[in-house]
């Protein structure tokens, strides 16, 4: 698996997410630092809207589970596995993301490809 | 074989009839005549067709219903004839039907008093749909009319003629107003309210003929020699029964007339039953529908077999004539043998009540309230069931603050107290219902039916259901979410008492896990109305809901609208020409919306710094089309052009709009100013309405449209602007305070206790003391306003949140739009991937430009 450097984390925004091209992909990438992990990244797209948005929902956490819900139709998103906890059918690729000295890595390659019934 | 029913009449009682028997009857041959073209619809609320109600909405059934309930329907059969011994009856057009049981339920008609000239064009009266056309019809070439009769349907009937727009008249034989309802009293204090609102009222007049006029169409000519011109006269003079089927079939009828009936609803023929208005029972006549379902019910039962009995009703009314609070309970006038009377009367708050005690002075007989019904469930309990009164009865009309009664607990109720009398609906009943699952108001209402009759019952059934729930430990949660064991208000609270600044302390000391896309946002808005702060900065940011998050909203494909404002939705020609360059500049999609402003569609996030800052440097402002906080302030041209108007409508909704825009609120907030009665700037469906009078502005509150349409209020009347400003000052940061989370204005007006009367009391009174406070709150915010959108193009760290990528100059090759009517839209799914198809890049809209790059350096 390789990485891909996106920015540093001042371009991420605290408790918020932004979008990063990795490879023609787009990665939502979410700074949540009160966690034993601080950054994460799913897919951008959002399944259900069929729009590139999930980096611009609200972060938040659900039964201890850290969420993102889509600024569109609000479906929450778990932002570890990219499970939609509203249709269990409905998964968004995860990628891998680390910090190192200040410098944010993506996985080039989502590690949970995404399912969905269709 | 199953028996044969037959009903003639599908009005209120006998729809009532229909359904009631159905129930009890599988079996039974239902056939319904009706006299009217229009099925059983509710004729309580006749008068909200001029409020926009439609015949539809006041529809009590379907054909589609009643052919369901196998029950067969013929409208426009007016009965002709009944012939008892052969067990049939004729219809106008001749059809002959047969029957084993014959149902009256004809209701009756409107009395047209024999006065000389009362059947010319322009003469009408009022009971039915169809009157209600013609009446619409004739206000059209009228200017002036004239309600004949003072009682309570003349009332009505005037109400819907000033809101025709007619200069109203209402002319009454006896001495005083509603003379059946009240006392004398009773009666001046309603004459004055009802004058204070426009209506000229005339007592002690008898018409003697109409005549044509001079000015007008007619002239009334009295019998003491005065007469009155008007264009149009409504006969409201009483009604009468329609009982002539009941002569012809050799029913007896009584002296004054009305069909005979027994406690069973029976008349003196076996085989027929008489129900409702047409019904003379005991010498009375009822003309209320409460009793008429009661008799619905007993006739149904009878005539299945049971044996419910029908033993008199309560003509006890509570009503709202022309914005008037009207109450009459049991024996208003005080006619039973040594009866004593307290009366309260209150010239400042312009309420009078009396209540009529017996000898001893511990039962309750009767009460007349005029002006503030607030009292009403509790003293018609007390007078339903003979409960004993307190020691001081006196405080059951005392205002609160005079140390009034505590409304009656509903613990204190028998449980056979009826709550709501139109579906006979008693506390057992509401108790078992919650016994069997209903465990909220809506779920008793559904499966009780109660208050969805007159409505008069509503606060009674809340405050029972309420106790009891609470009784069964059903707590009536209002947490915020999972995150915060608090209501919004509390929250709000603890933001201000403990001078909480962020989210982060917030949920630190009062929540818990990491916020959710419901409190978020919430708390956002609590301080944003609290501190006014700007919301992009780095500790708000993250609260934002997806429109504020970009400050413009966000559109289907993840593109924005940008909306800037149009105060007042006055614009000039060089700032209607700078839109549009924009618009063509960026190839926006360009809309009029219903808010009197113009939306451009289409945006890419990372334009939108660049747009904006165009837009800003020709002098817009932003409009807040995404935020939770003020919109727009709709006006109509008003006096300065429009030859009807009576103030500058414009120049006030311009003033109002400057003064609100960006005060953040639990919901968002829409205003209007129309220059006279007219309305063409519909601000009776706003949040906050304002219609010019002659002397001044009637603020009107709690309006909505939207998914529940709701009428505003009339709040105040003929205020001077100051005044005005410091009402809309106080309702606005009150409703702040305290509404829930995305609660408008109008649902929340509706769930706060006291309603009307008790914002009034908070605002105009001052009751809570929290006016000079809310004052100081609302000028914080005015005066710490600033353009969020000024704000953001200056702060470069803000813009930089303005891209598609982080790492990447591209734009999202996933919105695509292609062209209709000559401006773009969004691709559809099928047109997009036909364009992948065809490996053609999507059409291009301007790509970032060095102005872009300016913008974010
Ligand atoms: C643009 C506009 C339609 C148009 O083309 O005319 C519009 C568009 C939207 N309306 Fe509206 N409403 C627009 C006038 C209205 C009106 C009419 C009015 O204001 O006179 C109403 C009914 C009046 C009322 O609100 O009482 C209206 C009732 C709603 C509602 C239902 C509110 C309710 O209480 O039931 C929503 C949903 C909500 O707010 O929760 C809504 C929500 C929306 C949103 C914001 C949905 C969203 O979150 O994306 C729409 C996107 C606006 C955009 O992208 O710019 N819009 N919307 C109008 C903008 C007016 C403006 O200049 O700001
Ligand atoms: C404007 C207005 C406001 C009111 N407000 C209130 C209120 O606030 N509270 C309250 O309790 N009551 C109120 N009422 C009174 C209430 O509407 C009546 O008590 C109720 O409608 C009576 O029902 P009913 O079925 O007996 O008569 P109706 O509703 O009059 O129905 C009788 C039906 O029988 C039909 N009919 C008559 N003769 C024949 C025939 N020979 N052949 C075929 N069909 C025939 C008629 O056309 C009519 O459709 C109000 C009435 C009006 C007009
Ligand atoms: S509301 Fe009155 S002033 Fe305003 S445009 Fe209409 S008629 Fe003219
Ligand atoms: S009393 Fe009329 S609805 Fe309940």
């Amino acid at each position: 698996m390789s990485w891909y450097k996106i920015g540093t984390l001042n371009d991420l925004v605290l408790n918020s997410g932004i979008c990063a091209q990795v490879k023609n992909q787009q990665v939502a990438v979410f700074y949540v630092p009160n966690d034993k992990q601080s950054v994460f990244a799913i897919s951008n797209f959002d399944p259900i809207g069929k729009a590139n948005v999930l980096a611009r929902g609200i972060v938040g956490s659900l039964q201890a589970q850290l969420v993102v819900a889509s600024p569109l139709y609000k479906q929450h998103f778990c932002l570890k596995t990219g499970q939609c906890l509203e249709a269990e059918t409905i998964r968004v690729p995860v990628y891998k993301a680390k910090v190192e000295h200040d410098q944010v890595f993506i996985s080039s390659q989502p590690v949970l490809a995404a399912s969905s019934v269709s | 074989m199953p028996q044969k029913i037959l009903v003639i009449g599908n009005g209120m009682v006998g729809h009532h009839f229909v359904e009631q028997m159905r129930g009890s009857d599988q079996h039974a041959q239902i056939t319904v005549l009706c006299g009217e073209a229009n099925l059983a619809y509710d004729r309580v609320y006749l008068s909200s067709v001029f409020n926009g109600k439609t015949a539809a909405d006041l529809a009590l059934t379907t054909h589609e219903n009643y052919q369901k309930l196998n029950i067969t329907v013929h409208t426009s059969q007016w009965v002709e004839h009944i012939d008892a011994t052969q067990k049939q009856l004729t219809t106008a057009n001749g059809t002959i039907y047969d029957y084993d049981k014959l149902v009256l339920a004809t209701g009756s008609y409107p009395f047209v008093p024999p006065i000389k000239g009362n059947d010319q064009s322009h003469c009408l009266v009022y009971r039915t749909l169809e009157d209600l056309e013609q009446i619409k019809k004739c206000a059209n070439d009228s200017k002036v009319g004239v309600v004949i009769g003072g009682g309570l349907l003349g009332l009505e009937a005037a109400n819907a003629l000033k809101q025709l727009g007619l200069n109203t008249h209402v002319v009454e034989f006896a001495p005083q107003l509603m003379a059946v309802q009240l006392d004398q009293q009773g009666g001046k204090l309603l004459r004055n309210k009802i004058e204070n609102l426009g209506v000229s009222v005339h007592t002690g007049k008898a018409t003697s003929e109409i005549v044509a006029g001079e000015q007008c169409r007619y002239r009334l000519n009295f019998a003491d020699g005065s007469h009155l011109e008007t264009d149009l006269v409504l006969f409201s003079a009483g009604i009468r029964p329609y009982d002539t089927l009941g002569n012809k079939a050799g029913l007896t009828l009584g002296e004054r007339g009305g069909i005979v009936i027994n406690n069973a609803c029976q008349t003196s023929n076996k085989d027929i039953f008489a129900i409702g208005e047409c019904a003379l029972w005991d010498k009375k006549l009822f003309g209320l529908v409460a009793p008429g379902y009661n008799m619905a019910r007993v006739a149904a039962s009878q005539l299945s077999g049971g044996d419910l009995q029908f033993n008199g009703a309560d003509m006890s009314t509570k009503l709202k004539l022309l914005g008037v609070e009207v109450g009459s309970i049991g024996d208003a006038h005080g006619a039973t043998a040594n009866a004593k009377e307290l009366i309260y009367q209150d010239p400042i708050r312009d309420c009078y009540k009396k209540i009529v005690l017996n000898e001893s002075g511990d039962k309750l007989l009767g009460a007349v309230l005029v002006g503030d019904t607030s009292d009403y469930d509790t003293l018609l309990q007390y007078m339903l069931n003979d409960m004993a009164l307190p020691e001081h009865p006196e405080c059951l009309i005392l205002p609160d603050s005079a140390g009034g009664a505590p409304t009656l607990s509903s613990s204190a109720l028998p449980d056979t107290a009826t709550i709501c009398s139109c579906h006979n609906v008693c506390k057992s009943d509401i108790i078992s219902a919650i016994d069997n699952g209903a465990n909220e108001l809506g779920a008793v209402k559904t499966c009780t039916k109660a208050s969805t009759g007159c409505g008069g019952c509503t606060a009674l059934l809340k405050s029972v259901v309420d106790a009891e729930l609470a009784e069964r430990g059903v707590e009536v949660n209002n947490h915020l979410c999972e995150h915060f064991a608090y209501s919004r208000q509390e929250l709000l609270h603890l933001v201000k008492v403990e001078k909480i600044k962020t989210f982060a302390e917030l949920l630190k000391s009062h929540g818990e896990g990491h916020g959710c896309e419901i409190c978020k946002p919430a708390v956002g808005s609590i301080l944003a109305s609290t501190w006014n702060d700007y919301i992009l900065s780095e500790q708000h940011v993250s609260l934002q809901d997806t429109n504020d998050n970009y400050l413009a909203n966000m559109q289907k494909d993840g593109s924005y609208s940008v909306v800037p404002r149009i105060a007042g939705g006055e614009v000039t020609a060089e700032k209607l020409i700078v839109l549009g360059e924009v618009a063509k500049e960026f190839n926006l999609y360009c809309k009029v919306t219903g808010g009197q402003r113009i939306d451009l569609f289409g945006a890419r996030l990372e334009q939108l710094p660049v747009i904006w800052q165009k837009l800003i440097a020709a002098g817009f402002e932003t409009g807040h089309a995404y935020g939770k906080s003020l919109r727009t302030v709709k006006s109509c041209v008003g006096s300065t052009w429009c030859r009807y108007g009576v103030q500058d409508s414009v120049g006030q909704a311009i003033a109002i709009e400057d003064r609100y825009k960006g005060l953040r609120s639990p919901h968002k907030i829409k205003m209007a100013v129309s220059g006279c009665t007219r309305e063409c700037a519909e601000a009776q469906s706003k949040d906050i309405g304002i219609i010019a009078t002659e002397s001044g502005w009637n603020l009107y509150v709690c309006g909505n449209g939207g998914m529940r349409p709701r009428h505003a209020d009339l709040f105040a009347t003929d205020l001077d602007t100051t005044t005005l400003i410091t009402y809309i000052d106080r309702i606005l940061m009150f409703y702040v305070n305290t509404a829930d989370k995305l609660q408008r204005t109008s649902v929340w007006l509706e769930n706060l206790e006291g309603g009307l009367e008790y914002l009034r009391q908070v605002v105009i009174d001052d009751s809570l003391g929290i006016c000079a406070e809310l004052e100081q709150q609302m000028a914080h915010i005015t005066n710490t306003y600033a353009c969020e959108w000024l704000r953001t193009i200056e702060d470069p760290n803000a813009v930089k949140r303005f891209r598609q990528f982080v790492n990447s100059p591209d734009t999202d090759e996933n919105i695509v739009f292609v062209q209709e009517r000559n401006q773009i839209r969004p691709a559809t799914e099928a047109e997009k991937s036909a364009l992948k198809y065809a490996q053609q890049r999507p059409i291009a809209v301007t790509e970032i430009t060095q102005e872009q790059e300016d913008v974010l350096v």
